[in-house]
């Protein structure tokens, strides 16, 4: 069943990543990343880590993609279609890309540190007696407490920078 | 049994598509969204070491990529209203302010 669902949900994210890259349209382009992005949360269920799958639905669907479709409709042009979509050095990066598959590839299937080995010392382990929602909470909020406070404070600062940039004079 | 490694290999895949959009593509915003793909593709690898380690740390630092990307998207997207007010123009191929 997992093994099922695994290869179901790895055809729909490849297929929509292909046409979220390939399409000309920038509105059908962030369609199609939605269901990218949805995709990639039904993997965190598959997972077990379904925090971070609602989270990921509530913020990446939810948050940014609108933001996205709102920026599109902002600076949408029509001349834009007859363009060629592609820019000048794409055979460079095609060239680059393949070459970052291959050596992706590579450490995947050449690397000599051994996954089934695990970690030296086990890191928090997660229990099935809590809710991953609690545990994932607990942990945010004493171990990487610092770290949760300095993304809020790069939340705050992104905030004054994007209204900063788009004010109409600066 | 599906271990690491087919999520290893899929995030791969899914992380060099987003690299062929960011290297090729003219449009900007497009440019944008391949970005977030190849964060994505990140974060699924978290997630499934996460899982296989049996460890929550894996899943508090997507937390903080999610937290990260939307703070790059928002500052991104107010560069991106900016260029169009000023240039007329959301293509690579014209922004060439710093060519010497």
């Amino acid at each position: 069943m997992e093994t099922y669902l695994f290869y179901a949900l790895a055809l729909i994210l490849v297929t929509f990543s292909i046409l979220t890259v390939t399409a000309r349209n920038p509105v059908r382009s962030a369609v199609y990343l939605v269901s990218a992005l949805l995709a990639v949360a039904g993997f965190f269920f598959l997972l077990e880590a379904e925090f971070v799958g609602a989270v990921q639905v509530l913020v990446y669907v939810g948050g940014i993609m609108v933001l996205f479709l709102f920026v599109i409709m902002l600076v949408s042009i029509e001349a834009l279609d007859r363009q060629p979509k592609v820019s000048r050095q794409w055979r460079t990066g095609v060239v680059l890309a393949v070459v970052l598959c291959l050596e992706l590839s590579l450490l995947i299937f050449r690397g000599t540190v051994s996954l089934e080995e695990g970690l030296a010392e086990p890191g928090i382990i997660t229990t099935t007696e809590t809710m991953n929602t609690e545990a994932v909470g607990t942990v945010l909020y004493s171990t990487y407490l610092l770290p949760f406070e300095i993304a809020s404070v790069l939340l705050l600062v992104a905030i004054v920078g994007a209204v900063v940039l788009a004010k109409k004079e600066i | 049994m599906i271990g690491p490694n087919h999520y290893l290999f899929l995030s791969a895949i899914v992380f060099t598509i987003g690299a062929v959009g960011v290297l090729t593509r003219r449009n900007v915003i497009i440019i944008f969204m391949s970005i977030e793909l190849m964060l994505n593709a990140v974060n699924l690898n978290l997630i499934a070491f996460s899982a296989h380690l049996q460890d929550l740390a894996g899943q508090v630092f997507v937390v903080f990529v999610i937290t990260v990307a939307a703070a790059e998207a928002a500052v991104g997207l107010g560069i991106v209203i900016a260029l169009f007010r000023n240039r007329e123009t959301i293509n690579m191929d014209e922004i060439d302010l710093m060519r010497g």
